[in-house]
């Protein structure tokens, strides 16, 4: 596997940028960035706290887990999706309190339901364009094993 | 009302909406140009114009920028200033503001603001990529979501929070494309049913075929100039006597409430404050129908209803041209179109006719104040107007 590159500040600590976020997702690992001033936790990750304007936010990982808040199945899609049509995105809230959007695959194409547990999974960069990341997404998670 | 208004509108064009082939932006604005100036003897344009606004959202459809000195060298008014604007499909909305922000300032006397968009010749795959430019890139575009799709979202939310239902969408198309019926620009010009909307082909679940906009080319223009200045252009202008911008997020998953648009909020209340009105002063409405649920959350937002209570007001008939309330008499984004850039100014445009008593066979009765509310994304941008007639 293709060594990952975090983009970092001149003390080596990672920048909170979106690039590294999808860096993470790499990695396996689902992030997001907490103000160091005022706690505000933030995905997508942000170099400056909307709330408080401090630039001083440290990485944490998230649990992956949450909840569907709403859900669309798509039929007409953009050139570059168009041959992975009908599929579904949603929005997830997380359990941090946080939400995040982002396809979700089902065991049954349709049986999406608001309020369904949902956890983060992730695959290799597939698109063409730029930049060249790796994808986060949500799949149900099954009831027995979740 | 208290509020003094901050411009006045003397003239308007609207160039024919839908598939325009054989036509270029620029070409299809001098359509909406040259009614504008017809409809005006007593103004010069290249003597009293002395500023252009036009909204455009996307110039790779046509591989050409600098969309305001092109449309202002096509109507023949160089060498005045001419900017774009560009907030996605409320990118001439927000020229509106920006041109009666040039004349309440006292920058310029009289100016022309409009829109464009030429998106019809693209193979809809191509245009749809191109319309989600205005969501978030990193996290809505990159994992496919699309504008129909983002709007399915917001409807399933509405539905499972308040019990709003497919039907209460479907009676928007069947409303809208009624007025769009009776328009002789519009992209569509005929009627539906709710049986014909309910059974359509789903773009993206719960929507269908017929919640959804057009894709269509367009343009849209009118003309401001300075209140005490308008009797000398027009003898029954429209006054606009409030103006409304808000911005929020630019991803939906960030937004706390899904079920309303902030931005629209905000901004008609600003609107409605700075005219000295309330929601239920207003007689007639262009609201941002880019799909039914926009229309249905707008007439919450905007305070034609209770919040929730969207589904409701569709079907008490008070929105129809007939009802205490016209919403779309134009026949909306559903039925008139959507050329994005343009949609805002052409709202403005609706308005005009209304107010003026021109609006023919979808003439609503005596109407005083007119309001248009153009949203950007969705709901990244909403820009409101208030209007007046000169009674
Ligand atoms: C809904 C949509 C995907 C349909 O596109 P499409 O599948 O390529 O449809 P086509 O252009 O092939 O048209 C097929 C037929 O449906 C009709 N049609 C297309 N879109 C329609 C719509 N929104 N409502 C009603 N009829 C529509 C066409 O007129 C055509 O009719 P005809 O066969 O009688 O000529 C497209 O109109 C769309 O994306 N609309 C939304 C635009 C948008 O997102 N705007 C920005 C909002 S923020
Ligand atoms: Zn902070």
């Amino acid at each position: 596997m293709e060594e990952i590159i975090f983009e970092r500040d001149e003390k080596g600590d990672i920048l909170p940028t979106i690039q590294n976020f999808y860096k993470f997702c790499g990695q396996g690992r689902l992030m997001a960035v907490k103000c160091t001033k005022c706690n505000k936790l933030l995905a997508p990750p942000r170099m400056l706290c909307p709330s408080c304007y401090s630039s001083d936010l440290r990485w944490i990982q998230l649990s992956g887990r949450g909840q569907l808040r709403t859900y669309s199945m798509i039929n007409i899609a953009p050139k570059r999706f168009a041959s992975q049509v009908p599929y579904t995105v949603g929005i997830v809230k997380l359990q941090e309190g946080i939400s995040l959007p982002g396809r979700i695959m089902l065991d049954k194409p349709g049986d999406a339901q608001i309020g369904m547990d949902v956890i983060v999974d992730f695959e290799p960069a597939q698109m063409d364009g730029w930049p060249q990341l790796p994808r986060y997404f949500f799949r149900s998670v099954n009831k027995t094993s979740g | 009302m208290t509020g003094k208004p901050l411009a006045a509108i003397v003239s308007a064009g609207l160039s024919r909406f839908g598939k325009l082939d054989g036509l270029s932006a620029r070409e299809i604005f001098q359509q909406a140009g040259k009614e504008a100036f017809d409809r005006c003897p007593n103004l010069d344009p290249r003597k009293d114009i002395k500023a252009l606004f036009v909204g455009h959202m996307m110039e790779s459809t046509e591989h050409q920028g600098h969309t305001g000195p092109m449309v202002a060298d096509w109507l023949g008014l160089n060498p005045i200033p001419a900017s774009r604007t560009e907030n996605a499909c409320a990118s001439s909305g927000v020229a509106l503001r920006c041109g009666i922000q040039a004349v309440a300032s006292g920058l310029a006397d009289t100016v022309i603001v409009g829109g464009v968009e030429k998106q019809t010749h693209l193979p809809t795959s191509d245009t749809t990529e191109y319309l989600a430019l205005s969501a978030d890139n990193f996290f809505e575009q990159w994992h496919g979501f699309t504008f129909p799709a983002l709007f399915a979202l917001i409807a399933r939310a509405h539905m499972h929070e308040y019990g709003t239902r497919e039907e209460h969408l479907a009676m928007i198309a069947v409303k809208n494309h009624s007025n769009g019926s009776k328009n002789p620009k519009a992209h569509i010009q005929k009627e539906i049913t709710v049986e014909q909307a309910m059974t359509s082909r789903i773009v993206a679940s719960p929507l269908k075929l017929f919640d959804c906009s057009l894709i269509s080319d367009g343009a849209s223009c009118v003309i401001l100039t300075r209140p005490e200045l308008a009797k000398k252009f027009a003898d029954n202008p429209v006054y606009v006597l409030g103006s409304g911008q808000a911005s929020d997020t630019i991803g939906l998953y960030e937004r706390e409430d899904l079920t309303s648009l902030k931005a629209s909020i905000l901004a008609s209340r600003e609107a409605y404050k700075m005219a000295g009105i309330e929601p239920k002063d207003v007689d007639v409405a262009e609201v941002h129908d880019c799909f039914t649920i926009a229309e249905l959350v707008a007439y919450e937002d905007l305070g034609f209803c209770a919040k929730g209570d969207g589904g409701r007001l569709i079907e008490s008939g008070e929105t129809k041209l007939t009802g205490s309330i016209p919403v779309n008499t134009s026949g909306g984004l559903k039925s008139k179109g959507h050329p994005v850039g343009a949609t805002g100014v052409a709202q403005a445009y609706e308005v005009y006719l209304q107010l003026t008593g021109q609006a023919d066979h979808r003439q609503v009765k005596d109407p005083e104040i007119g309001l248009t509310h153009n949203v950007g994304g969705h709901g990244s941008t909403s820009v409101v107007h208030v209007y007046k007639t000169s009674k």
